[in-house]
């Protein structure tokens, strides 16, 4: 078992997402930035739809009570092995009775740990990531005990990984959305030649962005919308869905990010800044 | 089946969506329930897709490598304009019952001070229509209702709450709708009901389909407690109709 001794701001256990169920409106959910979840996965020689940990901003305490491997990506967040740092994108043995901790942020905002094989949570509607209306919460909390498989004889075929690391681009490459055409050139303007702040409303369901544009009156008839779909209200404001954002909408979809833009702005906080770029 | 003008257009790099003409409409919503049919019988099978419709359109998105757009395109048309045979899934009309009490109808009274109407007449307006579910989303779980009579057509609020009960009915625009989760919300709440609309510890968590009719009937408080407890030991039957295709 993993012990979570403390769980810092916002811990939760994700995978790659909950399929199936679109039409029935369960959001999707999964690692927010599924690139760094997909490395460290890679470095364990896990399956890449295994369960990690995300662990946003300020992070938790953790006892391992069975010896195994364990790698860390994503957002730097001064990593500690029995008070011993440890970097990201590399093979960490632990033993039984070890505990692992996190400082200071340094750079980025969610921050991955992956364990050979994977936690081993009941599987809900297919899929171990905690989203509230399936899995009762969408956190870990004080005290809670995670499963795992115990892999004392791993023999990692690499031990580190070089990360081409995107926490400092700012750039959110796009492709236009169903509703893009409804744009006018002022708007377009706005949209591309400045840059946009995050606003304090962010989480795993949509990231808003602080300065608006000029917004769009007329109503659409109800529509699905997707991870990564930038919606514009009739205000002006641009909301960016995210991985447990709902699966239906009714404001215009200007624009859909990359895969790879989900990721670079799922390591974005409060004030940071981005630019679309059309791809 | 009369074939309608559909636009066919990329949605990111994974999905493509498709238009029918931009109304509320029952044919519309057949059409496109009979083609997503035939897409996921006949030509993507795979269960990579996910497709999602909702009123005049149908997103399909493969989880997989980027679609390529162009392409596609011409087989989706292709795929539209063929004589489409599929036996079409049954459609079921859902009777669920609410209990329009004041307790939980927390805006019975005010609607029916703006409309003129009495809370008796506006309860038997609800339950003597046949709904359609148009789509599935918001939460999981909620139903865009459609084919509320003109009548019972009202705002949302002004001020959506910040705490909507699990099992609200409501009405906004034209449409009405369960809340199945405590939620915020901004529709006007009329009554509840009783059946949990989204249960993830089946097999099938949300057991309405977009295409499918829902018919409400009144009950009373003791009823409701009744169904409330029934559903929540697992022993509520859900009444259902089978409708011919």
């Amino acid at each position: 078992m993993l012990k979570i001794l403390k769980s810092g701001l916002f811990t939760t256990l994700q995978d790659m997402g909950r399929y199936g169920f679109l039409d029935k409106g369960v959001p999707v959910a999964g690692c927010m930035d599924s690139f760094s979840a997909k490395k460290i996965n890679q470095l364990l020689e896990n399956d890449s739809a295994v369960a990690v940990l995300e662990i946003t901003m300020t992070g938790p305490t953790l006892l391992f009570e069975e010896a195994t491997y364990v790698a860390i990506g994503g957002a730097l967040l001064s990593a500690t092995l029995n008070n011993e740092p440890v970097a990201n994108y590399e093979v960490i043995k632990v033993s039984g009775g070890d505990i692992l901790s996190f400082g200071k942020l340094e750079k980025g905002f969610r921050c991955y740990l992956a364990i050979k094989g994977g936690f081993k949570t009941p599987l809900v509607l297919g899929s171990r990531s905690l989203f509230s209306s399936v899995t009762k919460k969408n956190h870990l909390v004080d005290g809670e005990e995670l499963p795992y498989g115990a892999s004392p004889d791993f023999k990692p075929k690499i031990s580190k990984l070089k990360v081409d690391s995107f926490l400092d681009e700012q750039v959110l490459t796009v492709s236009k959305g169903p509703e893009y055409d409804s744009l006018s050139d002022k708007q377009l303007e706005m949209l591309f030649y400045k840059a946009f702040s995050i606003a304090n409303e962010n989480n795993r369901m949509a990231y808003q962005l602080e300065e608006k544009i000029i917004g769009i009156k007329t109503s659409m008839i109800t529509s699905a919308t997707l991870p990564g779909t930038v919606q514009l209200t009739p205000s002006g404001k641009l909301i960016i869905l995210m991985k447990d954002g709902q699966t239906t909408g009714g404001y215009p979809r200007v624009l859909q990010l990359s895969d790879r833009a989900i990721s670079v702005l799922a390591q974005k906080k409060y004030g940071d800044e981005v630019r679309f770029q059309l791809n | 089946m009369k074939k309608y003008s559909i636009s066919i257009r990329p949605f990111g790099k994974h999905a493509i969506l498709l238009e029918w003409p931009s109304r509320v409409d029952r044919d519309i919503l057949e059409d496109i329930l009979q083609f997503t049919q035939y897409l996921r019988e006949c030509c993507l099978k795979s269960d990579r897709w996910e497709i999602v419709p909702a009123y005049n359109s149908v997103t399909l998105i493969y989880r997989e490598e980027p679609i390529e757009f162009d392409d596609f395109k011409e087989k989706l048309k292709n795929w539209y304009n063929e004589d489409i045979k599929v036996v079409n899934r049954q459609r079921v009309l859902w009777r669920l019952p609410v209990c329009y009490d004041l307790d939980f109808g927390i805006d019975l009274i005010e609607i029916a001070e703006r409309s003129g109407m009495s809370i008796g007449e506006i309860v038997s307006l609800h339950t003597s229509h046949v709904y359609t579910v148009f789509g599935i989303g918001f939460l999981p779980g909620f139903t865009y209702l459609g084919g509320l009579p003109e009548i019972l057509e009202f705002d949302r609020r002004p001020q959506p709450r910040p705490k909507v009960v699990a099992g609200s009915v409501g009405l906004a625009g034209k449409q009405t709708g369960i809340y199945p989760q405590e939620s915020p919300g901004g529709w006007n709440i009329i009554g509840n009901c009783p059946v949990p609309m989204f249960n993830p510890k089946e097999e099938e968590p949300c057991f309405v389909s977009v295409g499918d009719q829902v018919q409400f009937y009144s009950v009373s408080r003791a009823e409701y407690d009744l169904h409330k407890i029934e559903s929540e030991v697992g022993i509520y039957k859900l009444e259902k109709i089978l409708l011919d295709a």
